[in-house]
């Protein structure tokens, strides 16, 4: 009954696409707008909190190697710490705002997490590729949740948040176990799937 | 009855934009249903496996943008035209 790599990841670009989208509303209409009703305020740390929650079953039954689980085993734990923080944030239990720079830095771990676990070349096929775009993609975009601790009215720095996001998301729904990128796929990779 | 506050550009923009989100995405899945289908199992199915079946990545597209339409974006933008309305600076 485990479901095979590739539908665990579209079922994680699906919750990134949930989560971007509604990054980007925020960022459209305003936090004060956004946060106005409580269920709201919470949805999106809600929502990476739970990611991170998911993240554990992922690294249990999905051993392919020590650095896979090392890799999911700390992505877990960062997405819960920046999801928690944000949830204490928002209940006003947490009033520090440098507790923001724990969503930096889980997309930091994560990026990294994403880059060494997959360690093949960018072309041996696309799920080699998509891991490491979408590893530098995270890394990158850490830029924006970090600039928008110190500048939090630049409604721009939480619009190029949302984006990568969703970029993300796009990039983890193009996943295949075993499938060619830019016309190449390694004769070690196995049957290509289109 | 007509609301003049909900015709101020900041918030006219802002609706329509949050209230395009959702079905901008359903499109996009549909959209990526129609070019490539093999991705859809269920057109087809050859005694797939569940997962080949409950897990289509369209269709998920497709869920996303329904979802956040009815459950995130409607009642955002209710309380968008309620901010404006209240706000003495959009007067």
């Amino acid at each position: 009954m485990r479901p095979p790599a590739e539908h665990v990841h579209w079922l994680f670009a699906a919750g990134f696409l949930f989560l971007g989208l509604c990054l980007l509303a925020r960022a459209v209409v305003g936090v004060e707008v956004w946060d106005v009703r409580a269920r709201r305020a919470y949805l999106w740390p809600g929502l990476l909190f739970a990611m991170g929650l998911a993240m554990w079953p992922v690294m249990v039954f999905f051993t392919n190697s020590a650095i896979h689980m090392l890799a999911h085993g700390s992505w877990a734990q960062a997405l819960m710490l920046a999801g928690a923080a944000h949830l204490g944030l928002a209940r006003g239990k947490l009033t520090s705002a440098y507790w923001r720079l724990t969503l930096p830095f889980a997309m930091v771990v994560s990026g990294t997490a994403l880059l060494i676990h997959e360690q093949n070349g960018w072309l041996w096929s696309r799920s080699a590729f998509v891991h490491h775009a979408a590893g530098w993609t995270v890394i990158v975009g850490a830029l924006f949740p970090l600039l928008a601790t110190f500048l939090p009215r630049r409604s721009t720095l939480h619009v190029g948040f949302a984006l990568t996001v969703l970029v993300l998301a796009v990039i983890i729904f193009s996943t295949r176990d075993v499938a060619p990128v830019f016309g190449h796929l390694s004769s070690d990779a196995g049957t290509s799937r289109r | 009855m007509h609301d003049r506050l909900a015709d101020t550009p900041r918030p006219r923009g802002a609706v329509r934009l949050v209230l395009s989100l959702g079905p901008a995405t359903v499109v996009a899945g549909v959209v990526w249903a129609l070019i490539q289908p093999y991705r859809v199992t269920l057109l087809n199915p050859h005694g797939e496996s569940f997962w080949w079946l409950a897990v289509e990545p369209p269709l998920l597209v497709v869920v996303v943008g329904i979802a956040f339409h009815f459950a995130v974006a409607r009642g955002l933008v209710s309380d968008l035209l309620e901010t404006d309305r209240s706000s003495p600076s959009r007067r």
